[in-house]
This record gives C-alpha cells, sequence and structure tokens, in this order.
C-alpha cells in the first residue's frame, strides 16, 4: 500500500531579481512517499493555482538527473539530503511525516534570482563560452581510433565530463566559489590529447572569465565535492591550479 | 599581475607564504627541543641567532611572509564573503568529510596573530629587540622557566598551539593543493601527511610548554 506523509514547507518567495524576498510557510497533507520532490512541489503548485495563488516558480526539465535544470537549496543542501544525486532525484521517502522543508534558491553573488526559487545560471555558460571547448576547423573527421588514449586518462576525462553544469558547487562553497566546474570543465578536455593543444589558453580564458563574473577564491573546505550531484573529484581543482600556474610561468 | 588579479594566483601566494612559514615552524620547534635536552645548548642557539645580520634578514623575511599571508587572507576573506551574495541560507547544514577547520582558518588565523603578539612580548622583545637597540638581551632559558611556570601563561600558549593544529591540519594539504600537487591517489596522502606535520610541530612546541610547567611546579 501506499504511503503518504503530511510536511510542513518553507518556501523562498520573491517577485523579481530586485524585490525582497522572505519565506512563505505552506502545508501539504497526504503526499505520497513515492512522488519526487519537484511533483510534491507540482501537487503544491496545483493547490496554489486553485486557491487562485501564484504558483512557486521553479528550474527543472529532464527530471532524470542529466539536463542540471533543477536547482534547490532543500534543509541546508544543494540537491537536498541526499548524495550524488539531483533535485529532480530526490524522493519524498527521503523525508518523515511532519517534517518541515525548507526550500532555498542557489545563493551566490554570480547567480542572481530570477524569481522565487529560479536563478540565473548564465554565468556558467559564459565561463564555456570564454574557452571550454576544442576549436576545429570543418573537414573529414578523423577516425576515433587515430589517436591512441590511455584508459586511465579516458575514465579521467570521461568522470570530470559527468558535470551537468548545475551550480551546486558554487551554491554549497560558503566563498560562492566556481572552482569545482572551472575545473572540471577545463580537466575534461586537458585530459585528452585533442584538448591539450589549447589547454594553457583555454585555462587562462576560463578562469579569468570566472574571476571576472564575480566568482569566490576557492579555500579547499571540499564542500562542492561533497554536494556534487555527479560526485565530480576535489582533484580536479588541483589539476586547474597546476594548469593554471603552468601556464602563467610559461608566459 | 597574476599573483594579485587571479584567484588561482592569490591562493598561489597563500600557498607559498603558508607553507614557508611551515618550514619555518618545523626550524622553530626543532630548536625549541634542545631546551628540553641541553639547556646550555639552547643558550648556545640563543646567542648564536641573536642580532646577527643573518638572523635579521631571517627575521625580516618572516616579517614579510607573515605580513603578505594576513592582508591576503583578509583580502580573499572580504572577496569571499562577497561572493556569497547579500541573501545567506536560512538553513546551513555542514557537509561529510568537510573539516572545521578549512572553514574556519581565518579565525583560528586570528587567534595565531593574538598568540604571536603575547609570544613576541615575552621572547622577541626581551630577546633580539633589546640586542638590536644595543642592550644586553635576556637569557633565554630564563624566560622559558619563568614564562612557563605560571599556570595561566602555559595555558594560554596550549590554545594557541591548539589553533595552530587545527589551522595546519588544513593549511598543510590545502598549499599543495593549490600548487596544483594533488590527484584522486595523493588526496588522502597529503591529507594524512597534513596532520603528521600539524601533530609533530605542535608536540614539539607543546612538550617544552609542558615540560618547563612540570619543572615550574616541582622546583
Amino acid at each position: 500500500m501506499e504511503k503518504t506523509i503530511n510536511i510542513t514547507l518553507k518556501v523562498w518567495r520573491q517577485a523579481g531579481p530586485k524585490a525582497k524576498g522572505g519565506f512563505e510557510t505552506y502545508q501539504l497533507d497526504n503526499i505520497s512517499t513515492d512522488s519526487s520532490f519537484l511533483e510534491m512541489l507540482d501537487v503544491l503548485n496545483e493547490k496554489l493555482v486553485s486557491e487562485r495563488k501564484e504558483p512557486v516558480v521553479f528550474d527543472h526539465d529532464c527530471r532524470e538527473g542529466i539536463c542540471g535544470m533543477c536547482s534547490l537549496y532543500i534543509n541546508g543542501h544543494p540537491h537536498g539530503p541526499d548524495s550524488a544525486i539531483t533535485t529532480c532525484q530526490l524522493h519524498m521517502r527521503k523525508f518523515k511525516n511532519g517534517d518541515t522543508i525548507t526550500v532555498e534558491p542557489w545563493r551566490s553573488n554570480a547567480f542572481p534570482v530570477i524569481k522565487d526559487l529560479m536563478v540565473d545560471r548564465r554565468a556558467y555558460d559564459k565561463i564555456m563560452q570564454a574557452g571550454g571547448f576544442v576549436s576545429v576547423n570543418t573537414g573529414g573527421v578523423p577516425d576515433a581510433n587515430a589517436i591512441p588514449i590511455p584508459k586511465k586518462d579516458a575514465d579521467e576525462a570521461m568522470d570530470a565530463a559527468s558535470c551537468i553544469g548545475c551550480g551546486a558547487c558554487a551554491a554549497a562553497c560558503k566563498n560562492g566559489s566556481a572552482m569545482l566546474f572551472v575545473a572540471a570543465k577545463v580537466s575534461q578536455l586537458a585530459l585528452l590529447p585533442q584538448g591539450k593543444v589549447e589547454a594553457a589558453r583555454r585555462v587562462k580564458a576560463m578562469l579569468g572569465k570566472m574571476d571576472e563574473l564575480g566568482f569566490g577564491n576557492c579555500t579547499n573546505t571540499g564542500a562542492c565535492a561533497a554536494e556534487c550531484p555527479k560526485s565530480v573529484s576535489l582533484s580536479n581543482i588541483a589539476r586547474l591550479n597546476r594548469e593554471y600556474i603552468c601556464a602563467k610561468f610559461k608566459d | 599581475m597574476w599573483l594579485f588579479n587571479s584567484s588561482v594566483g592569490r591562493k598561489f601566494v597563500m600557498s607559498i607564504t603558508g607553507a614557508s612559514l611551515v618550514l619555518f615552524l618545523l626550524f622553530h620547534a626543532s630548536m625549541n627541543l634542545v631546551a628540553i635536552i641541553s639547556p646550555e645548548g639552547y643558550e648556545w642557539i640563543c646567542e648564536m641567532l641573536g642580532a646577527n645580520w643573518y638572523a635579521l634578514v631571517g627575521t625580516a623575511g618572516l616579517g614579510f611572509l607573515v605580513f603578505v599571508h594576513i592582508v591576503y587572507a583578509f583580502i580573499l576573506s572580504i572577496q569571499n564573503y562577497r561572493a556569497r551574495g547579500t541573501e545567506r541560507y536560512a538553513v546551513v547544514e555542514r557537509q561529510d568529510g568537510v573539516e572545521w577547520a578549512s572553514k574556519n582558518m581565518l579565525a583560528l588565523g586570528l587567534i595565531i596573530v593574538l598568540g604571536l603578539c603575547m609570544h613576541l612580548a615575552h621572547f622577541w622583545a626581551k630577546m633580539q629587540l633589546v640586542e638590536i637597540l644595543g642592550e644586553e638581551p635576556a637569557s633565554g632559558m630564563e624566560l622559558i622557566r619563568m614564562t612557563f611556570s605560571k599556570w595561566y601563561w602555559a595555558a594560554l600558549y596550549m590554545v594557541w598551539l591548539g589553533a595552530l593544529w587545527f589551522h595546519l591540519t588544513h593549511g598543510v594539504w590545502s598549499a599543495l593543493h593549490s600548487l596544483g600537487l594533488n590527484n584522486n591517489i595523493w588526496m588522502p596522502r597529503i591529507k594524512c601527511l597534513s596532520n603528521i606535520v600539524a601533530t609533530l610541530v605542535v608536540l614539539m612546541f607543546a612538550s617544552v610548554v609542558v615540560y618547563y610547567f612540570c619543572m615550574g611546579c616541582c622546583a
């Protein structure tokens, strides 16, 4: 038989980027523990609409943990209390009957709130545009096996590439630093021969953009890696530091 | 200049100055151990260093390192506080695997600076400073015996060393990480090294405090 719980939600409501925000409290009864966190919010919004109130705005898209759109800070953790999952993969069975759940938007100077729980994460796109790519001339595509790549490097690059750019790292960091994101995006290319060619230019451009956008300085607390829904490793940050310092010394 | 304008550059400066200060601590602590093994030997070290040109150059260098480390710490803390945004989280939970020390480096640093002021007033001002001013320096051994025989000074020094231990457990591995000297295999190793170095430094310093406190009690 399906189990249901009654919960109290404290949700951050903010009319717009410049408006003053505050918490609103909602009571939700008979929430199925099989529903996901976002489905629970859908139930809340349906209730709000039926009461002719404005629904809560939150980001979501694929709802299967790969797009990186959902972005809620739930009970003091980005993507909620469970580890290595996104908000959409969080289920209500993680909560108990009578729990009060506090839902906040990502808070970082570089991620301004658009409305309620939705934040502007274009800062990450700008960092990618600054250098998170490999320049290729159009023409014949070389065979994938023409360049031998050690399995270890390929695996590590793939692990770094699992970053979905959701922003949980910057949201979790007490310094509002985006280092884990930049480190993952630098690493996924720097580890591979195709990416090594432009590695120095890339790391300088991406890190410069990160600093320019108002993200903080990394102090190696490791909160980012602890909260990352894709478990991106902290050692990527060491690689970013190494790449950057070497690039600067070569200049 | 990238050492000032970029976040990795600023971390680089913090790591280099911090790591150099750790090396100094190891040097200072091994010197202190001599005070237990051989008081005469310790007096000889005090005399040899004194206000000789190499000791003065070393002191000036140390002062510079400490100054840069502290100035950068404040700049970084202010920048990081701003980067967090104007609204703060209502609920803050601790994450698994995040050291307490790593989130409180500035506070620990402030305790260390206060302790340093106390320490400079107790020893440096009566030894090297008076020698620079051309007077006869006080005996190092006498100062050690006098200071640590008082329970309140001994207790304050222990608190100071406690803060230093927490600061170093994060500081040592973090410095190596910031310099890029880390990967998945070395992460647990350098964290272990960090604990060993921190414990070694603090034990060496603390042993002198405890030894001369006990000697004071017995006398």
